[in-house]
Formats: C-alpha cells, structure tokens, sequence
C-alpha cells in the first residue's frame, strides 16, 4: 500500500521511557480481527491506556495533555514480540509518522519502513538527551531530516546522524513499496523458480 | 570463503541483487493463517494481481478458531468474518485451505512438519514470528509482516537485507528433567530479548544433535524471543527420516535430488560467524519465567534476581515485577498458580503431551487449578487418543480441547483472568499476553504438569520417578 512521502518531519514528540515495549501491549491480540485496515489506532496500547471499563489511564503519556506530536520516542528494544503489523499500522493510524529508539526489534523495523513509519535509532546518550530535554519543556520539537539523516533537539545544539538502508530511504522519500519493486522484475523471478531445488 | 549453513541456504535463494539494498529472495514455501493475511489479499485485489505460486501457499485457520464445539458456527462475528475472509480468499486464488474441522488443521507450525510442507534447505515464511521453528530442518524461516505477506504471494519472493551469523554452541549432556524448551529459556535468559536482533541463528553441539526432531522445533521456535530472525540445525539422518514419506515430501527421483541437495547442508570448518556463545548442558536446570518478557527466566532452584543484576532499566524492572506481583530474592518454587496451559507450537506436538501425561499419570489435577490442554493438531490429537494418553489423563481429571493457538494468544475465549497466574508451555509471557491482566509463568510441558498437579509452582523434578 502505498503511503505519504517522508522528507523533513519537525514535530513535538511524545516520550514513553520504557524498555522492551513489545507489540502485544502496542497493539493487543483481541484487537487483531479486523479484515480491513482501518481504526487500530483507537486501540493503539489500549491496555495501559485506558482501564478495562474504557476510562483512560490518567497516568499513560497519552493521555496526558502536554504531550503530542508526529514523533513517539521509546526506550531500547522497541517492537519486539509479536510480528503483527497492526502494531505499525496501530502507530501510523495514531497520528506518529517516526519513531525514535536506541534499539529496535527486527520485523517491527521493516513493518514501519513497508508502511511509511521511519525508525530512528540514535545513541542511549542521545535518547536520553532527547527524554530529558522534552520532560523539561513538552512544546521542544525535534527535527527529522531523512534526506541528511539526521535527527536534531531545536533550538540545542544537540544533533545525531542515523542510519537506513539507501534502497529503503529511497523508498521513504518516494511513497513507494517494494511490491511496485518486484512486480518489475516479476519475469526474472518466473525464471528462476524454474531452477529451485524444491 | 568457507560457507556455514545459512549462507547456502540464503544463496541458492537470492534471485538479485539490490545495489546498496536488501536482496531479492525467492521464498519456498508460504503459511498463511486468517490473522495476518485479510490484508494482504485486499491489496492483491486492489492492484489486481493474482497469487503468484498457490502451489507454494498453504492457509490454515488457528490464531483465532474456539478449541471448543468446533462443528458449531463461531460464535464471535469477527472472528467468523476473518475465518470466512481466509476461506474464500483461499478459493479465489486457488490455495489449499485446511480450514476449521478440517482433519488436516492445526497451528500453522505444527502442520508443516507434520505433512512434508516444511524441507530441509528451503525459504519458509508466514505472517507469524515463530515461523523461525521450521529452521529445525535446516529450513531458513523466518515471520514477515503483512506487507511483506502481500508481497510474497504477488511475486514468491521478499526483499531481505542479509541479517548476521550467530551460533550457539552447547556440548555435553543435559540433566534429567531439563528438556528442549529448558535449553531455550536458558539461552534466552543468557542472551535477553535483544541478544540476537539482526542475526540468523545455527544452533550446535551435541545437546543438539542428541535432540529429537519435535525438540529441535521447540528450541528454534523460541530463537525470536532474543530478537532472532530465526534459528536452524544442520539437517542428519534424524531429520531425513522424519520428513520420508510424508504428504508433500518429495517422492522417487525427486526425493534423490533433493537427498543431494540436502547433504550440502552444514556448516563448512572454519566458516565464520559474527558473534558465537558456548554453553555446557550441565548448566542448564528446569527453567521457568517470573517477569514479563522470555528473557526473565532462572533456574528452578534460583531465585529472583535483583535489579542491579539485571540488564537494562531499573523502572522496567521493577514495572515488570510489580505487574507479576513478585519480588526481588523471593523463589518461584511454592508460587500459588491458576491456570495451566498445555500446547502452542512451542510445546503442542505428541511430545509435550507425553511427557505431560508421564509426570501426571497416576495423580490427581489439583483443585485450585483450571487446565487447558490443547494439542497443536488434529494429527497430534489424534495420536494422544491412539497411543492411550487420553484415557490417563482423564483418569487424572484432566480434559483434552480441540487443536489452534488458544491460551497462547487469546484471541479466543481461553483468556486468563485478571490477575490470576498461569504456568504456560507457550512462548510469550507479555503483560496480557494470555488474556488481560493475566500472569504467565514460561515452562516446559513437564514443569507445567507438575503444577497442574500440585496447585503451585514445582520442581518437576521431585516427581520423575
Ligand atoms: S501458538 Fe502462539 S506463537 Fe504459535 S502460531 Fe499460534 S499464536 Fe503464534
């Protein structure tokens, strides 16, 4: 599917500073039976957000009404567990367009990059940089800079390069998905399989 | 440069390519089950493709099916929708479809071994992250997400970046009642959750190669669980024998070909790994969970680390302690537990419940526990009847239900309650993982019989006779 273009994203962030944040509390199984793709963001860590009679959670960064934003900023090891893109599609749906960690868990990385959310994966030191500087000022944006790769806390002169694949960032820059890729190439593909072992 | 297993299996596969980017890897063999692929098949349908390979494609219906009254409509409407939605998509685009009550159903990686689906020396894939368990045929499989679902069935391939080489190395022998699923926690709890991230795993070393084929699966089943892309075992006689005959095994000249093909598969000497570890059996103990995620495990006989032994942040920590309700220093053994759950394709195959059933047999389920025992198939299910087990479990109060995912998820209506703990053989112990608010306690099948009959957290140990 294809999705808006990523360029310069200058945004306010939410900051969540918990470790190992896997995909089954980003995204809860029961909310997993839909056939279309359509409304998980409503349900986007539904269960330390809201209680089970469906008050919210004062307590969850979500709900606190300082914080909002393009930008979800995580502790190390984001997204593990559970392949489920929903959990991508959960964050997309939700409004955030990035995600910034200092670790990220393998399919969740490529779930974000197929679908247009761009993970950015800085230092421990800068994360934390980036967690102490919008818990003592909730309206400090942060600057994403794909084309340089390069994320910035404004107005400090705190700044990181990240890394992306150049075939992937090509891809964030241009709204395209790899299937437009492969269906390019679908003959050669046709021939090969005629030579597969198996 | 020497090849290790991976790499030949990963080569043969790469169609091209990318300058700078991920290679083109043709895939093998597709799973698909009702959860992850609705999706996909509407972005088919909007870009108006058809399935490149249904040949290749297997859906089977177990993520989110009742292990109860199967011949009955599914009560829930959206689970019935997305169960329908697997079964004309399957017509529509001409894939084999074991649907619910089907004899051939059952979780998505207990049936591929079972038929010949899963081969030695091919790229399997499936929206579901355990997939990594076919890798003990010497399989590269690994879970995808469903854009990369989609991408399979319009192409049969997927654009991968190389991920690094890990092995894992455990020699000796392991101690009576530390079983596969041990040796998985232990390596887990050595390497935590993001010990592997970005790597392929190949597990050696005799532990190993003395495993059965059913315990293979149970130990790559859990390689995602340190972040692993998957995990995989040089396929030997052990696995060649299993998969002889089956369904969708290659026959005749067939079987040859592929024979020549499969003996290629191991790990040249001197081939290089980017990082390696090396165990001892001896180390390893009856393993069980007290946190919230698979790398908070410790020997039976331990007891809960403190913070400052721990990796990572002490506020995660403590959050994952207090949503257990359990403390620092405290043992797990004599923990009052609630529930037991038997199955999932970490521990649902005809081995997990014989070995359940030996430690129960004789013995009476305790009273303050409510047990779920839910084979992986139809085909273990109905080995559990023939081979007699059914029969000494009910003598022992337990009931067996009908085969799928259940507790392991709980995308049905096997949902823990609130609070209430857990001693599951699944492979996930996620705060509301079994249900919401639910507690889980990771165990092997043994641990777990060992608590359903002593109504709390035992060493199985002092039961093996
Ligand atoms: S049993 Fe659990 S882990 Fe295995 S396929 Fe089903 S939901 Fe996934």
């Amino acid at each position: 599917m294809a999705y808006d273009k990523f360029y310069i994203l200058k945004s306010t962030a939410v900051p969540l500073p918990i470790e190992n944040v896997d995909t089954d509390q980003i995204i809860p199984a029961r909310f997993l039976k839909a056939t279309e793709r359509v409304g998980f963001g409503d349900n986007l860590f539904r269960d330390w957000r809201f209680n089970s009679d469906n008050s919210p959670k004062d307590e969850f960064i979500l709900n606190n009404p300082n914080y909002n934003g393009k930008i979800l900023v995580s502790g190390k090891n984001f997204g593990s567990g559970s392949s489920r893109e929903h959990a991508a599609w959960a964050i997309y749906d939700y409004g955030f367009r990035c995600v910034v960690s200092s670790f990220f868990a393998d399919i969740f990385k490529n779930n974000c990059l197929n679908i247009g959310v761009l993970p950015v994966k800085v230092s421990d030191i800068f994360l934390e940089k980036i967690f102490s500087s919008i818990k003592e000022n909730p309206t400090r944006t942060l600057t994403i800079d794909l084309p340089k790769q390069i994320i910035s806390i404004d107005s400090t002169d705190d700044l990181e390069q990240f890394e992306i694949n150049p075939y992937k960032k090509g891809n964030m820059l241009n709204g395209y998905d790899d299937i437009d890729y492969l269906l390019k190439i679908k003959e050669n593909i046709k021939i090969f399989s005629k030579h597969t072992p198996l | 440069m020497k090849k290790t297993l991976f790499d030949k299996v990963w080569d043969k596969h790469v169609v091209q390519q990318i300058d700078h980017g991920p290679d083109v890897l043709f895939i093998d063999r597709h799973m698909v089950h009702e959860v992850t692929s609705p999706v996909a098949f509407l972005g088919l349908k909007n870009r108006n493709i058809k399935v490149m390979s249904p040949e290749r494609t297997f859906a089977t219906a177990d993520h989110n099916t009742p292990t109860i009254n199967q011949h009955l409509p599914v009560k829930d409407p959206l689970s019935a929708k997305q169960l329908a939605a697997l079964e004309e998509n399957a017509k529509k685009y001409g894939i084999s479809y074991w649907g619910l009550g089907h004899e051939k159903n059952g979780i998505v990686h207990v049936v591929g071994p079972e038929y010949g689906i899963t081969l030695p020396g091919a790229t399997i894939v499936c929206g579901d992250s355990h997939t990594s368990t076919h890798g003990a045929f010497g399989a590269i499989a690994f879970g995808i997400g469903t854009s990369e679902v989609e991408m399979v069935l319009s192409t049969q391939c997927i654009l991968q970046p190389k991920p690094k080489k890990m092995r894992i190395n455990i020699k000796g022998e392991l101690q009576k009642g530390v079983t596969p699923k041990d040796v998985a926690l232990f390596i887990i709890s050595k390497l935590t959750t993001s010990g592997a991230t970005g790597h392929f795993v190949e597990y050696a070393g005799d532990v190993f190669a003395n495993m059965s084929m059913e315990g293979r699966m149970t130990v790559c089943n859990l390689s995602i669980e340190m972040g692993a892309r998957g995990g995989m075992i040089a396929p030997d006689e052990k696995t060649f024998d299993y998969i002889r005959g089956r369904e969708f095994t290659p026959k005749d000249g067939e079987w040859d070909k592929a024979m020549n093909y499969w003996q290629d598969l191991y790990t040249e000497e001197g081939a290089i790994f980017d990082k390696e570890f090396f165990f001892d059996g001896i180390e390893i103990e009856p393993m069980i969970t007290f946190g919230t995620n698979p790398g908070m495990g410790i020997g039976i006989s331990d007891e809960i680390p403190t913070a400052e032994n721990v990796e990572g942040g002490n506020a995660t920590y403590q959050k994952s302690l207090n949503y257990m309700g359990y403390n620092e220093g405290e043992t797990m053994i004599g923990k009052e537990i609630d529930f037991v759950f038997l199955g999932s394709c970490t521990n649902g195959r005809i081995e997990d419940f014989r070995a359940f059933t030996e430690i129960v047999k004789g013995k009476k389920k305790a009273d303050n526990v409510t047990a779920w025992l839910v084979p992986g198939s139809h085909k273990v299910e109905k080995a559990i009847k023939e081979e007699g087990l059914l029969d000494i479990l009910k003598e022992s109060g337990f009931e067996l239900r009908e085969p799928g995912c259940s507790a392991c998820l709980a995308m049905n209506d096997d949902k823990v309650p609130i609070g209430k703990y857990a001693v599951s053989t699944s492979n996930r112990n996620f705060e509301g993982r079994q249900g919401p608010g639910s507690r889980t306690l990771l165990a092997s099948p043994i641990m777990a019989a060992a608590a359903a009959v002593t109504g709390k957290v035992t060493d199985p140990r002092t039961l093996i006779i």
